[in-house]
């Protein structure tokens, strides 16, 4: 086993776990407000997909994948908040009932997905400046993947700052903390949970576009993507963004380096193995999210 | 809320007593067998992973059936056709194929392509005597009388790239596959040869169905440096396996890729630049030179617009249709053990993969060719067997002393 192999493993489980983070972000956000568990998440990544590929068609040439980001951005986003108001906002007092609507969702998106663009999927082909390979001591590593580590750091710290530093960051951090107290604050919790509702849904288009890159784009994508992000989501420490960017990076790591071994299949069973043995010793997951509502 | 969920309710619990009076009614006058019609079932998967592939089969297996209607059906009679979707799931193939044969009463069903879809059907077919016609090249290793194996036997298909592999000199090899039964069969079979021909064994990789993770497969092909890889990836996973190889700089003309689960139709839903130049073998390619074939992409083209491309186990579909047609006709019956007997001992009949016809063991004597893909996602044909292979579903290396008789 020689050393570079491995050098190139780490870097592998460093790309795994940004492409789970960007599938998983717009989740984490979601249910650390709102404790909604949203079925349709692999969904609005997979629209992201598909805006990628509507909007690398209009606009062709090394830019359309910046064009394609925003646009998807904006369509997730909007879909995610039209969802939100329409659906999730006049289910949260029952849960089980978001979890089956959003079920719903999901299939009414992906059957219109395969009634639009047709079940056999669509090419999204990555732009000339991302189709070629960089020699960095001794590895080749791919510029898509370096790009999509980059997309996946630019998005974090983007939130990060979001939520630091605007007033919509101050409100989410206060309806996180103590919803009724907020509440009666004066914060208008509904349009709170809306904007994070469409800013998670937002992010998921991102990371539809960057999973266009590697993978396929069939209206069924969204379903390869949303066990892993579930599994990130529960390890981090439900709705803890920095608990779950932790989680991603450990279980990506733990399934580039354990394919050092075995093979892919088996590394993803080792995987789950380790999630399981990680929530038995520490059940509340990586970071444990306080909160001061009594009803917790 | 409330209203619309007792609404809702009442809607559900409406349609599902439908569907059964449905069942119900439609049972007694086909079990009579006195109709005009021939029911048989068409079941693929027309949703999930396996939907990229499956859709055009089933298309192809119902424009053999309205050929055959408008041409006065079958001894006189229509065939009507149940279509039902697989959902690429092994489970739901059993399941419907048990709804078709018991409660369609099918005389026959078309249907399948993964190996895990033929297994779960296969209980249900011999519980039933029913017969499966399956389209798709498989891992062999199997020989039951409910199934007509068209698609290739390991040494119509998997075997003749592997002596095309050796004619041109590649000695180092790498096998990467999905993780089900078909790949790991054929490979099983495919380190047999390489082993008694000393030949060298990189590395062999296994990726779960619909898997599109393949950082750590494309690292160890690095490493390994193979001349050729093997790839028995089938479905959506091929996408991801070229895009993330092409990323990492090693496209078919740094390693060519031979693969044998990537037809036309493939080709044009992955992005035929993806894989321009990777190999293939097959026993049709649409690029085969035949009076029937080209009648064949023409009716299909008419049917599904000039774009619409034709593939092996499309083919094999279609054809699967003409020769129960032809078994039915020379059996004078619909009784699914009289049509097999029938099937094996047909005269070869013309196809668009040429004219052929079934073994004794239920599978097809066909030609093996391997084809280079160009930047259309058609496929060049580079190679073609020595006339037409019998049919043999256990390798003599791989599973030595076995045979396959069916009475």
């Amino acid at each position: 086993m020689d050393l570079g192999f491995i050098i190139g493993q780490v870097f592998n489980g460093f790309s795994v776990a940004s492409i789970y983070i960007l599938a998983a972000l717009g989740l984490a956000l979601s249910f650390g407000l709102m404790r909604v568990i949203n079925m349709a998440h692999g969904e609005i990544l997979m629209v992201g997909s598909y805006v990628a590929y509507l909007t690398i068609a209009l606009v062709p040439g090394p830019l359309g994948i910046f064009a394609a980001m925003i646009a998807a951005f904006a369509v997730a986003g909007l879909l995610g908040g039209v969802l939100e108001v329409t659906l999730v906002s006049r289910l949260t007092s029952r849960p089980l009932d978001t979890l089956l609507a959003t079920w719903g969702v999901s299939l009414i998106l992906q059957q219109a997905a395969r009634d639009i663009f047709g079940a056999t999927g669509v090419s999204v082909t990555a732009p000339a400046w991302l189709d070629h390979t960089i020699l960095i001591g001794g590895q080749t590593l791919p510029v898509t993947r370096l790009f999509i580590m980059a997309v996946a750091v630019a998005v974090l710290g983007g939130l990060a700052a979001f939520l630091r530093s605007t007033r919509i960051g101050l409100l989410v951090r206060a309806v996180n903390q103590d919803r009724p107290t907020a509440a009666a604050m004066g914060v208008d919790v509904r349009r709170v949970d809306a904007a994070i509702f469409a800013l998670g849904s937002g992010v998921a288009g991102i990371g539809g576009v960057v999973l266009a890159l590697l993978g396929p784009v069939t209206p069924n994508v969204g379903q390869s993507y949303i066990v892993t992000a579930f599994l990130v989501v529960v390890l981090g420490g439900l709705g803890s963004t920095l608990g779950m960017t932790i989680a991603a990076l450990m279980i990506g790591l733990f399934m580039a380096l354990s394919q050092i071994f075995v093979d892919v299949s088996l590394a993803q069973v080792l995987s789950l193995l380790f999630v399981i043995l990680f929530l038995q010793f520490r059940p509340q997951g990586v970071i444990a999210v306080r909160s001061r509502a009594l009803d917790e | 809320m409330d209203r619309g969920f007792k609404t809702g309710r009442l809607l559900a619990a409406v349609l599902a007593a439908s569907t059964m009076l449905a069942g119900c009614s439609k049972a007694p006058d086909t079990s009579a067998g006195g109709g005009d019609d021939i029911k048989v079932g068409i079941l693929h998967s027309l949703s999930g992973t396996m939907a990229i592939s499956e859709v055009t089969v089933k298309n192809s297996t119902q424009m053999a059936i309205d050929e055959i209607n408008g041409g006065g059906g079958v001894m006189g009679k229509k065939i009507d056709a149940v279509v039902e979707d697989g959902a690429s799931d092994p489970a739901i193939f059993a399941q419907k194929a048990a709804k078709l044969i018991e409660s369609d009463k099918v005389a026959t069903v078309f249907g399948g392509w993964t190996s895990s879809s033929r297994k779960a059907m296969l209980p249900v077919f011999e519980k039933d005597a029913n017969l499966l016609w399956y389209p798709v090249q498989f891992e062999g290793n199997e020989c039951s009388p409910n199934i007509m194996y068209s698609g290739a036997q390991p040494n119509q298909q998997i075997l003749p790239a592997y002596d095309w592999a050796k004619e041109k000199g590649y000695k180092r090899f790498f096998l990467v596959g999905s993780d089900y039964v078909f790949p790991r069969t054929a490979n099983l079979i495919l380190k047999k040869h390489i082993e008694a021909d000393k030949l060298t064994m990189t590395g062999e990789e296994y990726q779960p169905m619909g898997g599109t993770d393949f950082s750590g497969v494309v690292a160890k092909i690095r490493a390994a440096k193979p001349d050729v890889i093997f790839s028995t990836l089938n479905g959506d996973s091929n996408v991801a396996f070229f895009k993330q190889m092409a990323a990492a700089g090693m496209k078919s003309d740094v390693i060519p890729v031979m693969s044998f689960s990537i037809g036309e139709q493939e080709a044009q839903a992955m992005g035929p630049a993806l894989i321009e130049g990777s190999y293939a073998g097959w026993n049709y390619f649409q690029t085969v030179d035949n009076p029937e074939n080209a009648k064949f992409i023409a009716a299909y083209k008419a049917k599904f617009g000039a774009d619409a491309v034709t593939t092996d186990p499309m083919v094999h579909g279609y054809l699967d249709v003409y020769m129960w047609k032809a078994a039915v006709e020379k059996a004078g019956s619909t009784d699914p053990a009289k049509v097999r007997a029938a099937a094996v001992t047909l005269n070869a009949i013309p196809t668009p993969l040429g004219t052929v016809k079934f073994a004794a063991n239920n599978s097809l004597v066909q030609t093996g060719y391997i084809g280079q893909a160009d930047p259309k996602g058609q496929f060049k044909i580079l190679w073609t067997s020595k006339g037409m292979i019998d049919p043999n579903p256990y390798d003599p290396l791989a599973f030595p002393g076995k045979t396959c008789t069916i009475s």
